[in-house]
């Protein structure tokens, strides 16, 4: 007879293995990035690469609801900025008692507007940097969810809420300075200039270890039962429905899991770009966010943050050789990701590029016996199973 | 024996068109009803109806006792109506073993997903349900690669995992062979033991094998009902849907 619980044992024990190398990888990477790349890199650079790899921590929250959920969201400059804009309107706080935020002198504002003064307390930014994006997210999530509405409606109402912010953030000189935006790079946080180079390896190693924990709640969320349920939302929702599971209640919650990540990352952008203005609402943005996912891989964590990492530096190198190319390059890089590689670059490591480039090498596959014999899995269990008696 | 199922008058007009005309029907608890009738005499439409897809205009559904009007579609598949469409509706990114976990799952709420694990019962009944659609084998792969028929018995397979009191089940042999469409005779009847079954199908051989009482339909109502031999002698039947009465024979 056979033994069945030997199965699942020896799976366990297989998975834990990979769990600890995946997670010899993160420590790793990790530490190589908090500690040789301020080494390695000058200050510019090293705030290059902080700025970077916050965008990466957006994109694992794009990742979230779009490859994984299958929600394409075109609306996250939102989120992206309301984190932002939390964090500046602390730092625009750092002032001798009773002085107001040099920009609202000039407009003739002689009180801080009230939803400025919860802002002056730390506490209270992190939590809102995080949780004012999520409610924002959550409640449009909720409306739009409830309503049924997905596909591509989903994605034009998100831009079309991105507009709606766009505008508003725009217009308001009085109360956020409206075009200009506010800037952090005089201000002080825990008596460092935010500018100043200790301040910004600080804001570095913490956005290292924010997108550590990032990846890890994504993880965490898309393995197991609640990760197959995205997937089952994704591949077909109505069937959901009929076996007993409410869709909305999921959607919404990755939804704001999701705006929540891009808060967290639009404020470590903000402190290490050293301005946030509504531009980075613009429609353009919000889609190039998505780009970084689709080109690394959507549905793939690691490739959302290689992605982000790629494009952005392809980015920078081009701008820099050859400015006003840029625009160019991303919408062919757009293209050749959509028609050539649907997965992304991680996608099609994983669906057996070394298979493909070893074809078009004409290298013929390592098979030792017939094709159908080695892929059947049927085959494959018994041929399991005798090894085991 | 209760009805589990009661349906009284149920009008459903799309736009003045009426898929469904004062239609009664009710079902006792452990049958096995087969419901045939021609193309667009609305047996999607009814099962449309019970699953909650659809409203009705009119008249009320009642599965056991409890009117079914206004419920969201979860919320009467957990109440214990499960369904199986026309064409096999499966999650193709996830494997066989997955899709039935997930509609084994008896917590289906966001934090129960999140934090729960699966109770060696519910990986107990996965595992004897894989063996009944005989996918063992194929428990680990991409539920997309699987052949058509085998895509049938995984989501007939889901249905028996929601552990449901009434099963409906539309068209479950469309496409299948001769020898698959036998199989899925056999594992109807069987779950018909302990399931109230409902099936809606066209192919009449297989009628034949599972039938034990039949209803046919034709332009929203119920046309006739009885065993098959009483209704393949009604000459209204023989008029609208089975035509010639050689191929009923």
């Amino acid at each position: 007879m056979l033994e069945p619980p030997d199965e699942p044992k020896r799976k366990s024990s297989q998975s834990k293995k990979a769990l600890a190398i995946e997670a010899g990888i993160i420590i790793g990477l990790a530490v190589i990035l908090i500690f040789a790349m301020p080494a390695i890199l000058s200050d510019f650079r090293l705030r290059l690469l902080g700025r970077f790899l916050s965008l990466a921590i957006v994109a694992l929250g794009i990742d979230l609801i779009w490859g994984y959920t299958g929600l394409l969201s075109l609306g996250h400059g939102i989120f992206f900025a309301l984190g932002g804009y939390a964090l500046a309107m602390h730092l625009n706080l750092q002032l001798p008692e009773g002085q107001l935020p040099e920009f609202f002198t000039l407009y003739g504002v002689k009180k801080l507007p009230w939803f400025w003064e919860p802002f002056s307390s730390f506490p209270f930014t992190l939590f809102g940097l995080v949780f004012i994006p999520a409610i924002v997210a959550g409640l449009l999530g909720y409306l739009v969810f409830r309503n049924r509405i997905k596909g591509v409606y989903f994605s034009i109402l998100t831009q079309a809420a991105l507009l709606g912010f766009f505008n508003f953030f725009n217009g308001q000189q009085k109360l956020i300075n409206g075009t200009n935006g506010l800037k952090t790079d005089t201000d002080e946080i825990f008596g460092l200039v935010a500018s100043s180079p200790q301040a910004q390896l600080a804001f570095f190693q913490i956005t290292v270890i924010v997108l550590v924990l990032a990846y890890l709640l994504c993880r965490w969320l898309t393995s197991g039962r609640f990760g197959r349920l995205l997937i089952a939302i994704r591949d077909d929702e109505t069937r959901l429905r009929f076996s007993g599971y409410d869709p909305t209640g999921f959607k919404v919650l990755v939804f704001a899991v999701s705006g929540a990540l891009a808060g967290i990352a639009g404020s470590l952008y903000t402190v290490q770009t050293g301005i946030i203005t509504p531009k980075i609402m613009e429609v353009a943005f919000s889609i190039e966010m998505v780009i970084w996912v689709a080109v690394g891989g959507r549905g793939t964590l690691v490739g959302a943050i290689l992605g982000t990492l790629l494009v952005a530096y392809a980015r920078t190198l081009l701008s820099e050789k050859f400015p006003g190319f840029w625009l160019f390059f991303q919408g062919a890089l757009f293209l050749i990701v959509v028609t050539a590689l649907p997965d992304g670059i991680v996608g099609w490591f994983r669906d057996g590029a070394i298979v493909q480039i070893r074809s078009l090498l004409g290298i013929p596959q390592p098979v030792s016996t017939y094709p159908s014999l080695e892929q059947d899995p049927e085959i494959e269990r018994e041929r399991e199973e005798i090894g085991r008696s | 024996m209760a009805n589990i199922l009661e349906i009284e008058n149920l009008t459903v007009s799309f736009d003045g068109f009426k898929a469904l005309n004062g239609l009664n029907f009710s079902m006792e608890e452990g049958e096995l009803r087969v419901i045939i009738g021609p193309n667009g005499a609305g047996k999607t439409t009814f099962l449309d109806i019970i699953t909650g897809k659809v409203q009705p205009t009119e008249g009320t559904v009642r599965f056991k006792g409890k009117n079914l009007k206004s419920l969201p579609e979860h919320r009467i598949a957990r109440f214990g109506v499960g369904r199986k469409f026309q064409t096999p509706r499966v999650y193709l990114n996830l494997t066989p073993r997955e899709n039935l976990e997930l509609s084994c799952n008896r917590t289906k709420t966001v934090f129960g997903s999140l934090f729960r694990k699966s109770s060696s019962g519910e990986k107990l009944t996965v595992k004897g349900l894989l063996e009944t659609i005989g996918l063992v084998g194929k428990a680990d792969i991409k539920a997309g690669l699987l052949s058509h028929g085998e895509k049938q018995w995984l989501e007939i397979g889901m249905l028996v995992a929601q552990s449901p009191d009434l099963l409906l089940v539309d068209e479950p042999v469309a496409g299948l062979t001769d020898e698959e469409t036998m199989l899925t005779g056999d594992l109807l009847i069987s779950l018909a033991q302990s399931h109230s079954i409902i099936v809606i199908e066209h192919d009449m051989e297989f009628v034949r094998q599972i039938a034990r009482k039949v209803t046919v339909l034709h332009q929203g109502s119920i046309l006739c009902e009885g065993s098959m031999e009483e209704v393949q002698n009604d000459p209204r039947v023989i008029e609208v849907y089975l035509g010639h009465t050689d191929e009923a024979a």
